[in-house]
């Protein structure tokens, strides 16, 4: 038994003939202590997919398994960080961190709390800013807040969702190798969700390319066999990464094609012949 | 250097930022870019009202013009000639009995204004003696379980004013205390809102006059053994339940549209109803809970010239009243100045709200 199970999950959004099956017949098993990411396009559903794992969504069908057991609701085993950090924009760094430090370990001392959140806020390198609010932050530094919010919950498993997809490309860089760093220590489980192949086979040992939507499926899996820790620079020469990467931009620029060509299979064309202008001026 | 940062930023927090640049003008730090900006903000305001204080005394010159003829003709016409040149040279002379009763000048205005503070000052004077007269007396009655002696002399149109202000902060506070609560519940239960909404469609749009009558109805019962003045309390609670229900919707939109977000975070960290409430979903709906509370301040003070005037509850509604119900000389000059003041303090509170609203909301919101 997997860690972290998908049996058949189809999810459909509206309901009549507004319904619309955003992903269909999605199976995937996690193992404990392994890091999978996940790739796919903008609107394919991968926040969908993320929200059945947390519990914030429930499938419409199938089933999600959290160490065997159906997932019902949120759980503090599941930690989250959201695509677009989800900061709360009244409270400073500290009090952000701090409301996820106290719900997950609660009746504690008010300075064990504290000692907590400025552990979890160093550890993204943010204790300068620890009585910031957010919109004094750059996106960098509120992703790592949003970081230290999830980590500070101490989950068994940690989901992310684009977390870095907002970023400048150096800034993507440091925090990748940051969060690398984070799960390295206890190798506790992750899921990725990122639209960036490098980024998914630079951290993670498997990728899955999710199909687009509507009735989006995941392809096929690639494990990654690059030795950790990796080095990016080493890794654009090494040949595994090559291939990985070919194969994997391949597949999903064959079914961005698919979709093109099903795409203007829709459209029905007039019979219509142009008019002959230039013979009225002969 | 540190007092004109606070000062400015204190003036702009209060949407009141072109005093600080009349101070950067006289304290020479004004730059040139600057000067746009100074035009704007300090000239065209004086410049605009220096053209309304022209306008307004062209104005009443004319009608002022027109109702002496009217006088004078009226007077030729019904006791002949010599009677309408004993009117035109009393309305010449200035003399009270015969002077056009209309629209008065900007300057008039003024020396009302001039007057009612000097009236303040000799009701002020006479209230002090008479404290002082009857001091030693009060203590003696207090000490004999009797009701002390009180100044029943007529109010001055500055404690009328502190009168108003008191019953629209009175109602204020009622309609704070009714509807932020009953915003809340109605905007996080849908239950709560389908069994509000038909109350609050129908008695938003109730009309000032109509809720006095109401509320003058049930206080009235319910006071009926108090020998007490009512007035002031049936004014204050006709304010407060006139003016709430933009409190009160704003209140319930603001509770029920927190971005899905934050529901989001609260659900992940599995906060409690409390916290969720607390710290998420009310301050996230504060910029519109204030929206509301500044509405429901400034509807609180326009309705409550009406309301006074009709609970005879002595305030600025019962000056204007009386003095028009007067008709001496002077009374539309003073009707005018209390319509500048109750127009200036509206400003005022309304400034009060958004200083209180930037302080403590995370969102900074620009004056209008
Ligand atoms: N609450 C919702 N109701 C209806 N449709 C939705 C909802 N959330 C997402 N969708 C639709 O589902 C599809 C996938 O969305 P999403 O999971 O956010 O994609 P991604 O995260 O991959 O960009 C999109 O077409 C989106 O419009
Ligand atoms: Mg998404």
């Amino acid at each position: 038994m997997a860690y972290l199970e998908l049996h058949n999950i189809s999810k459909t959004y509206g309901q009549g003939d507004y319904a619309t099956e955003v992903l269909s017949n999605i199976n995937l098993s996690i193992e404990e202590g392994e890091f999978v990411a996940i790739v796919g396009f903008t609107g394919s559903g991968k926040t969908t997919l993320v929200n059945l794992i947390n519990g914030l969504l429930e499938p419409s069908s199938g089933e999600v398994l959290f160490k065997g057991k159906p997932v019902s609701g949120t759980s503090h085993e599941r930690g989250v960080i959201f695509q677009n950090y989800s900061l709360l924009p009244w409270l400073t760094v500290e009090q952000n961190v701090l409301m996820a430090v106290k719900e997950a370990f609660p009746k504690r001392e008010k300075a064990v709390y504290k000692r907590k959140a400025a552990h979890y806020i160093e550890m993204v390198g943010l204790t300068p800013a620890i009585n910031k609010l957010p919109r004094e932050l750059s996106g960098g530094m509120r992703q790592r807040v949003a970081v230290a919010r999830a980590l500070s919950m101490k989950p068994d498993m940690i989901i992310m969702d684009e977390p870095l997809g907002a970023l400048d490309a150096l800034t993507r860089g440091t925090l990748q190798d940051q969060i690398l760093n984070i799960w390295g220590k206890d190798k506790r489980t992750a899921l990725l969700i990122t639209n960036d192949v490098d980024e998914g086979i630079y951290m993670a040992d498997r990728i899955i390319p999710l199909r687009p939507g509507p009735r989006a499926t995941l392809g096929p899996e690639f494990k990654i066999d690059i030795e950790r820790p990796r080095d990016k620079t080493e890794m654009n020469d090494n040949e595994s990464f090559k291939k990985t990467r070919n194969a994997i931009i391949e597949y999903l620029m064959d079914i961005g094609n698919e979709r093109k060509s099903e795409a203007t299979e829709e459209y029905v064309l007039p019979d219509l012949t142009p008019k002959d202008f230039v013979y009225q001026f002969k | 250097m540190k007092q004109s940062i606070t000062l400015g930023k204190v003036t702009k927090f209060m949407g009141l930022g072109f005093l600080s640049t009349l101070k950067d003008l006289f304290t020479g730090k004004l730059e040139k870019e600057d000067f746009k900006g100074f035009l704007r903000k300090v000239v065209v305001p004086i410049a605009s009202i220096l053209l309304f204080l022209g306008l307004w005394h062209l104005g009443s010159q004319s009608l002022y013009n027109t109702e002496a003829e009217f006088k004078i003709e009226k007077a030729l016409n019904d006791q002949g000639p010599e009677a309408a040149e004993a009117m035109r040279e009393c309305i010449a002379s200035g003399d009270i009995s015969c002077q056009p009763n209309t629209l008065p000048s900007p300057a008039k205005v003024w020396d009302s204004y001039k007057s009612l503070l000097k009236d303040h000052q000799i009701i002020s004077a006479d209230k002090t003696e008479f404290a002082e007269k009857t001091a030693t007396l009060n203590a003696k009655r207090i000490a004999e379980g009797k009701e002390p002696i009180v100044y029943t002399g007529r109010p001055s149109f500055v404690d009328q004013i502190f009168r108003s202000l008191k019953t629209v902060f009175a109602g204020f506070l009622l309609a704070l205390f009714i509807a932020v609560p009953l915003g809340i519940f109605i905007g996080l239960s849908p239950t709560l809102k389908s069994a509000f909404n038909w109350f609050i469609q129908i008695f938003k749009p109730v009309s000032p006059v109509v809720w006095y009558l109401l509320v003058f109805m049930i206080v009235k019962t319910l006071l009926i053994d108090s020998s007490e003045d009512s007035s002031f309390t049936i004014s204050f609670i006709s304010v407060g339940l006139c003016s709430m229900w933009a409190t009160l919707v704003n209140t319930a939109m603001g509770v029920s549209s927190v971005d899905k977000d934050y529901i989001n975070v609260a659900k992940v960290l599995k906060l409690g109803t409390f916290q969720k409430i607390f710290k998420v979903i009310l301050p996230s709906s504060l910029p519109l809970i204030f929206t509301g509370l500044k509405i429901t301040m400034s509807v609180g003070w326009m309705v409550l010239i009406a309301i006074e005037l009709l609970a005879q509850s002595p305030g600025l509604g019962t000056f204007v009243w009386e003095e028009f119900q007067n008709g001496a000389n002077d009374s539309n000059a003073k009707i005018i100045v209390a319509m500048f003041v109750i127009g200036i303090i509206g400003f005022l509170l309304d400034r009060l709200m958004l200083f209180v609203q930037n302080t403590v909301s995370f969102e900074k919101t620009d004056a209008i």
